[in-house]
């Protein structure tokens, strides 16, 4: 709680008083003046309306996948699902570049375009972000809300149709509503996802495309305005806790279904099914690979052919290069920041997690939301509030190598509560009681029953923490020194050069960022925690 | 109201045959019990009748109609699922109405009829409950009013009182059959319990191997099953191998006399608890392992009975016990033959 108080609470403190102050004095001036502001109204609208339009177009394409994997039994479910959670799990930089390489010129959409006689190029474009979107929250969707079909009895739907349903109305009055609560949960988790989305819209909008996470970014770094950035933040936070209590809404009905059902409600498709779930798995396939593909074949293709050119200019640092170190070490740097970010987080998000769990379920309401604020609290703001809070007596940490893992750990304490409280939950108070009916203390029950049935949630909270921290981009970049850059900041700053090599290198370290991430998120699958961060 | 009607329908599930050509009647107004263990394809058989599933072959007739490419929810007929399947989103009186709904029967009138089927149940005023609050056999309750609210000409139960525990059961089933009887509405009802096959049907079907293989009164049914297995089925324990010789049947408790103008080869033999009578002098000895209770009338399991002169070991027969019984104990036994009867093995 004190790591939350000191990394969270005085940096959004401050960035409150920021905005609000002037000269030592409350003053709200600013406030209007930057709210009735035609730029300011204009990037609000586009940050609304482009999570909106995400939000529902990643519903409408993720639900057959839900479909899919909460009513049909084909070979190869298991690995559909879990290879669903990989966009989600990948940095927004690297899906940026990913549909850079996509939606360029020499990308697969502009090929297809240039076969019916079209010059299409989607870069810096509305479309871009959202395609970005969906492709990185589909997983929030299908999974979520296929886990919510699973659980629905699927012989209320044959009730409903025995009671003169057609199959759209029993969909409609019987299917749906009971699938109501995950997907307005999980289509919450998205708008706030797509609404604070920073790392895509940096890369893929341009001038005109821009959300309010970018404007903080912009104003921040190249206008030096801090307090229009800081009322930017608080517009932010107040349309992210409107968010959030709507998930707390949609959470509480959760579970008041009589009948369970579970993997026997699987059957195979019949007839049109078919070919509904072919279609399903056949653009699911392309929504995955055609971006992560695309990104891994152009770091190869290099103008002399494919090859690893790309890969070995990595290791050196070219004159009047604006990285000001060799990537390689980008990528030391991002695995040190990671094991302290991702130890870090651990340590907190375990402690809240076993304090949630004392308050037991009912008394959690106000507690658990305010763990989860830095979700949706945003990347960026959390960067900006450490570099406003935290750079003068008694905490001028802005040389100290903790910051970054610091300001990662915030971010990843929400996944590691998510993680760990739902297992904590399961452990069976039996247990508990028949470990201390045979003469164990409370300390001796904590460790000879939970730790050891909580050992691999555990692994699993720490390898996810590790994925986020080594992608996390929008802190990051507000608080990395110049000469200890992280390798999503090294990716960003050779994509904002221009020239063949920078991209081409730009390919290369994401592909790399991307190969960290699934080998981490492969080892925490072995470990066998599948509901990682309770999406 | 309406009849029932199965021609010749088949179904598979894979390679594996589940129903292979069922032909069944069951007259307008008239309670059938489908009786079967589990995996005979009883439930498949329900879920064609309603239209949940499509026969391979063979048709579905209701009122003589033929309905078999007809969809679910075109049909109107009342199905009661084992789980009941009540809407966890909407309350008892949602629940009820449901079907009414689809109908397009809207405000007070709709209100009316779920109100009538609340009563009918025996549970009015239950509208406005939330059926996670209800205890097994209100959820069943509910269920059914459900299924009978649209007023359908066919009502089908899948296992109805599974799941609820024994003296519920027995409850219910007497005021399921006289609900029914009173509607005068046309019943198939699934199960593997014999006791409620008999108390919920006015005919049985026993089902076995995807096949009808015996179709009567619950008397005829469960007192002359046609075969061994349908024996077995109803719970019938006291059955004997034998074959057919001149005058009776040979059995390894000796020859038991029998009409077998029909028969020939190998059969077996029921012998009714009733038909094994305690006699001092008989000719058929045995040991008493256990006395039970059934309804009240204490019945003997009395292992290895044999011929006096013969083998030590021998079948062992639920007797009607007589009184100062005890375990432990041997007892002499013989054979009533006017009440035993011949079944194909």
């Amino acid at each position: 709680m004190a790591f939350l108080a000191v990394f969270f609470v005085v940096p959004a403190a401050t960035l409150v008083a920021t905005g609000l102050r002037e000269g030592g004095r409350w003053d709200l001036g600013t406030v209007g003046d930057v709210l009735t502001s035609t730029g300011t109204r204009r990037v609000a609208w586009f940050t609304l309306w482009q999570a909106v339009v995400s939000t529902a177009a990643t519903v409408v394409l993720a639900l057959p996948a839900a479909w899919l994997l909460g009513r049909v039994r084909f070979p190869g479910r298991r690995l559909f699902g879990a290879s669903l959670i990989v966009p989600f799990v990948l940095p927004t930089v690297v899906v940026g570049t990913a549909f850079l390489a996509v939606l360029g010129p020499d990308g697969p959409v502009a090929a297809v375009g240039r076969t019916v006689g079209l010059d299409v190029d989607l870069r810096r474009t509305a479309a871009a972000v959202i395609l970005a979107h969906v492709f990185f929250n589909y997983a929030v969707i299908a999974r979520t809300v296929g886990a919510a079909w699973l659980a629905v009895d699927p012989s209320t739907e044959a009730a409903a149709r025995t009671l003169g349903a057609g199959r759209w109305a029993a969909f409609r009055h019987v299917t749906l509503p009971q699938l109501a609560p995950a997907l307005a949960g999980s289509a919450s988790i998205v708008f706030l996802f797509t609404f604070t989305s920073f790392g895509v819209v940096k890369i893929l909008g341009g001038p005109r495309i821009a959300t309010i996470e970018v404007e903080i970014h912009r104003v921040t770094t190249q206008l030096l305005d801090l307090r229009t950035a800081a009322v930017l933040s608080l517009l932010q936070l107040a349309a992210v806790i409107a968010a959030l209590a709507l998930y707390r809404r949609a959470g509480v009905r959760r579970g008041t279904g009589r009948a369970r059902a579970g993997l026997g409600a699987l059957r195979p498709p019949t007839g049109a099914e078919r070919w509904a779930a072919a279609a399903t798995l056949v653009s699911a396939a392309l929504l995955l690979a055609v971006p992560i593909g695309t990104l891994v074949w152009r770091s190869f293709d290099t103008a002399g052919g494919p090859g690893l050119a790309y890969y070995r200019a990595l290791g050196s640092l070219r004159r009047g290069s604006v990285l000001f170190v060799p990537p390689w070490e980008a990528v030391r740097n991002s695995l040190a920041f990671g094991a302290a970010a991702a130890t870090a987080a651990l340590v907190v998000g375990g402690l809240a997690a076993v304090g949630l769990h004392r308050l037991g379920p009912r008394a959690r309401g106000v507690a658990d939301s305010s763990v989860m604020l830095p979700l949706g609290v945003s990347a960026v703001t959390v960067g900006f509030g450490f570099l406003i809070a935290l750079d003068e007596p008694p905490l001028d940490l802005r040389t100290s190598p903790i910051l970054i893992p610091a300001a990662q750990a915030v971010i990843a304490v929400p996944f590691v509560v998510r993680t760990l409280l739902p297992a904590i939950d399961a452990v069976p108070a039996r247990l508990r009681e028949a470990a201390g009916a045979l003469g164990a203390s409370p300390r001796r029950v904590w460790w000879e029953v939970d730790a050891p049935l909580l050992r691999r949630p555990a692994l699993g909270a720490f390898g996810f923490a590790y994925a986020i921290s080594l992608g996390e981009f929008g802190a990051t970049v507000f608080i990395a020194r110049a000469d200890a850059p992280t390798v999503p900041v090294v990716i960003f700053r050779a994509l904002s050069q221009p020239g063949a090599l920078n991209v081409g290198q730009a390919m290369a370290l994401s592909t790399i960022l991307l190969g960290l991430t699934a080998a981490v998120m492969l080892v925490v699958d072995r470990v066998g925690e599948a509901r990682v961060g309770g999406f | 109201m309406a009849s029932v009607e199965l021609e010749d329908v088949v179904k598979s599930f894979g390679r594996a045959p589940v129903l292979d050509g069922v032909d069944l009647v069951v007259d307008d107004g008239t309670t059938l019990s489908l009786l079967g263990p589990s995996g005979s394809g009883k439930s498949t058989l329900l879920r064609i009748i309603a239209g949940l599933e499509q026969p391979d072959r063979g048709r579905v007739r209701l009122s003589g109609a033929d309905v078999t490419g007809t969809p679910v929810h075109r049909r109107g007929v009342g199905v009661v699922f084992q789980d009941q399947a009540l809407f966890p989103h909407l309350d008892v009186g949602g629940n009820v109405g449901f079907g009414l709904r689809m109908a397009g029967v809207g405000g007070s009138e709709r209100r009316r009829r779920v109100a009538d089927a609340l009563e009918l149940v025996g549970l009015p005023g239950y509208e406005g409950r939330d059926p996670a609050t209800l205890s097994g056999g209100e959820a069943q309750r509910v269920a059914l009013a459900r299924a009978l609210a649209p007023e359908p000409g066919v009502v089908l139960l899948d296992e109805p009182l599974a799941a609820l525990d024994q003296l519920l059961r027995e409850r219910l089933l007497v005021e399921l059959r006289s609900l029914f009887d009173e509607l005068a509405v046309t019943v198939v009802a699934v199960t593997h319990d014999p006791t409620e096959a008999a108390a919920l049907g006015d005919r049985i079907a026993v089902l076995l191997d995807g096949r009808i293989a015996q179709t009567g009164t619950a008397g005829e049914v469960i007192a002359a099953p046609a075969s061994a297995s349908v024996a077995g089925l109803v719970g019938q324990r006291n059955v004997l191998d034998g074959w057919v010789v001149e005058g009776g049947v040979e059995t390894a408790l000796g020859l038991l006399r029998a009409d077998v103008r029909d028969r020939a080869g190998d059969v077996a033999v029921l012998v009714p608890p009733a038909a094994v009578v305690p006699d001092a002098g008989g000719l058929l000895r045995g040991t008493v392992r256990g006395l039970l209770y059934r309804s009240g009338t204490p019945v003997a399991v009395v292992a290895d009975v044999a011929l006096v002169d013969g083998s030590a070991t021998g079948p062992t027969l639920d007797v009607l016990a007589e009184p100062g019984w005890r375990v432990g104990e041997d007892v002499r036994l013989r054979i009533d033959e006017s009440a035993i009867h011949l079944m194909a093995r």
